[in-house]
């Protein structure tokens, strides 16, 4: 969190839970581990969860992150640590006794049931008398707009629509807690971008604690209040969406997370506010301005977002965070450009440049000798 | 390219239809025929249904509903009816009481272990199914394995009547049909997709309720199927009530035996064999319809 510049500048009145000192979390994972037979697939993960939280954990397949939603669903039980949902130790407890819903990645719904049905499942299992039942079926389906599609089975609906019975079969009986496992993965693009800001709308409404896991960075970064980025099992960063993406902690981080150009480096020189390496990928110095703790000789990786680098044609007079290099591919993407560009070393990195004017005249292209030079506050140097 | 088409589909469906056409229907014709005709004492052992009379010019087309009259009228029948269809309907129960938990643990199983247990289902079928009935004969009698084994542990002092009881009959038409009703369960079972349950267990259902609201109802199609499987060969069942049953079991395979090959009476038994299929088509229909509702 100290890498963390603008904290005090924010309105203190409405800092959110995750950063107060003394908030209360209202999902506590302690040390959880759990193995598969030989299979470590959770490795002691620890993690607070606070309450309106939209939280997503994020990583690849086999990270863990659904074995770790299953072990809060209670399919799962761990193998060694324990899970509080507020406040409560949920060691030993059923998934029926739960206070916690879960939307799975195939949603699930029982072919056999009509939408109303299926929705009312659940509150029906509470021993809710039908009037009450009915009542809520009828309003959680017009909140998802589904009201006109009641009587249909799962197998007459859209995956679209699928999606939105799942979603309200999970939120009909109010869970404290709702688990959403990859919710948008069976959706084509537009309505994946649809169904993200409704989940967040909803999120909002119901002041509901959201836990969503996926596999996908761009849905993380939009849902998300919090990331927790998987890996092999463990969390390698827990962090809000523009944290993870700005101050990565480390390599896996960079590079998971969006694209990033990574330089090999040597501590030469480590004072109070700036740090030099030497870079034999840049053939020159790379200087970085907030304090990192590494020692004088010690070999680190310094990353910089391709959007972060400027690229002229003209040279550039700088010591420091600077060097050259030829463009060896070029990708017009619309509203931005994509260059790779071969340094002299023979490390090829990626440079994004928005493309603010319309001409195509003094475009930079294939062959050309550029330029590159970044802000000694753009790098993030990686330890780890 | 239409009428290619159009010929390959007729063809597609044409040898279904002609094996069923020279297996199914003109066979029921050739009973149905029998079934209407007068015993008599002759080869074949009926009367003809149409007669020509040389001498006078006079074809005679003579039918008879006596038959099954016959059958109406008399106690005897109705009782091998409605005593075929009782023991048929229980066995079935008891196949699919039984059956039920086998598919279950093979449907869920791991896939190695799958192939072996669904092996030992079908391995009976290499052991031809006169000589199983003959073995639980040796089973079942008074100095049989059973009593025996009964005896030794203390449970009875006397050897026991299983041989030639209902029971035996039950026993014996749910050990031979067991593989039907557990091949089309086991079938749907394993198609099911087990988040489903998940999912009920998350909504609030206990494991028993998972089961009764999800996987029995998703079972439905196999457990129709498995029941026709078991009933219809059932009603008609003749070698396991007459190697197993008492004189007193009464079946309408059995009557119908009885019939041909000791009254030679081939009308009558042919009736027997036209009511016994009028009076499978009421459950067949009635569990087609439900099917139809399941999907």
């Amino acid at each position: 969190m100290s890498a963390f510049p603008n904290t005090s500048t924010v309105q203190t009145q409405s800092v959110p839970t995750w950063r107060q000192k003394d908030a209360k979390p209202f999902v506590q994972i302690e040390q959880i581990t759990k193995q598969f037979g030989q299979f470590t697939a959770v490795n002691s993960v620890s993690l607070d969860i606070y309450r309106n939280e939209l939280f997503c954990l994020l990583g690849g397949s086999g990270s863990g992150k659904s074995t770790l939603l299953r072990m809060l669903a209670g399919f799962e039980e761990p193998t060694s640590g324990r899970i509080l949902i507020d406040g409560v130790d949920m060691t030993g407890i059923p998934p029926w006794e739960r206070p916690v819903n879960m939307m799975f990645q195939s949603y699930a719904l029982f072919p056999h049931l009509s939408v109303e049905a299926n929705v009312a499942f659940g509150l029906k299992r509470e021993g809710l008398k039908s009037a009450e039942v009915n009542k809520r079926v009828a309003e959680i389906l017009g909140m998802v707009q589904l009201g006109h599609l009641a009587k249909r089975k799962p197998h007459m609906l859209s995956g679209g629509q699928r999606q939105r019975v799942a979603l309200a079969r999970s939120l009909v009986k109010r869970p404290k807690l709702l688990l959403l496992d990859e919710p948008l993965g069976a959706l084509d693009k537009k309505l994946r971008e649809e169904t993200q800001f409704e989940l967040m709308r909803l999120q909002d409404e119901l002041g509901i604690t959201f836990i969503v896991v996926t596999h996908d960075q761009e849905e993380a970064m939009t849902l998300a209040t919090r990331i927790g980025v998987m890996n092999n099992g463990d969390i390698v960063q827990t962090a809000e969406p523009h944290e993870v993406y700005e101050y990565p902690q480390n390599r896996f981080v960079a590079e998971f997370i969006g694209n990033v150009n990574l330089f090999d480096g040597t501590v030469i020189d480590d004072e109070r506010d700036t740090t030099s390496m030497r870079s034999a990928d840049i053939d020159g110095l790379l200087q970085v301005d907030h304090g990192i703790s590494c020692a004088p000789n010690q070999d680190v990786s310094v990353a910089i977002r391709p959007e972060k680098i400027r690229i002229s044609r003209e040279p550039i007079d700088l010591e420091v965070n600077a060097t050259t290099g030829v463009i060896s591919d070029v990708a017009y993407m619309g509203s931005q450009s994509i260059f790779k560009v071969r340094l002299n070393s023979g490390k090829e990195i990626r440079i994004t440049q928005p493309n603010v004017s319309r001409e195509m005249g003094n475009r930079l292209t294939w062959e050309d000798r550029v330029f590159l030079s970044w802000d000694a506050d753009s790098c993030v140097v990686l330890v780890a | 390219m239409l009428s290619k088409l159009r010929l390959g589909r007729t063809a597609v469906i044409l040898v279904p239809m002609l094996w069923l056409a020279a297996f199914f229907f003109i066979p029921f014709l050739v009973v149905f025929k029998i079934s209407l005709a007068e015993a008599m004492i002759a080869v074949p052992p009926y009367s003809p249904l149409l007669q020509w009379d040389s001498s006078n010019a006079y074809l005679t087309f003579k039918v008879t509903f006596g038959n099954y009259l016959y059958l109406f009228e008399s106690r005897f029948y109705l009782d091998a009816y409605l005593s075929s269809l009782k023991i048929a309907a229980i066995s079935t129960f008891f196949a699919l009481l039984i059956g039920f938990p086998i598919a279950y643990l093979i449907a869920r199983s791991r896939p190695t272990m799958r192939t072996i247990l669904l092996a030992l289902v079908i391995l009976p079928f290499w052991t031809s199914f006169l000589l199983r009935v003959y073995a639980w004969m040796a089973l079942l009698k008074k100095n049989g394995l059973v009593n025996d084994f009964l005896l030794a542990t203390g449970i009875i002092d006397q050897p026991i009547q299983i041989l030639q009881t209902d029971f035996a009959v039950y026993l014996g038409i749910v050990y031979t049909y067991l593989p039907f009703m557990i091949l089309p369960l086991y079938t749907t079972l394993e198609k099911m997709d087990l988040n489903l349950l998940d999912a009920a267990q998350d909504l609030g259902a206990k494991p028993y309720q998972s089961f009764f609201l999800v996987t029995l109802p998703l079972a439905k199609p196999g457990i129709i199927a498995g029941c026709l499987l078991v009933f219809i060969p059932a009603v008609g069942e003749y070698v396991i009530p007459a190697l197993l049953g008492g004189s007193d079991t009464l079946m309408i395979g059995r009557v119908l035996w009885d019939e041909f090959f000791l009254n030679r009476d081939w009308p009558l038994a042919s009736a027997v064999a036209v009511v016994m299929l009028i009076v499978l088509v009421g459950p067949i229909m009635f569990m087609r319809n439900s099917n139809k509702e399941a999907e």
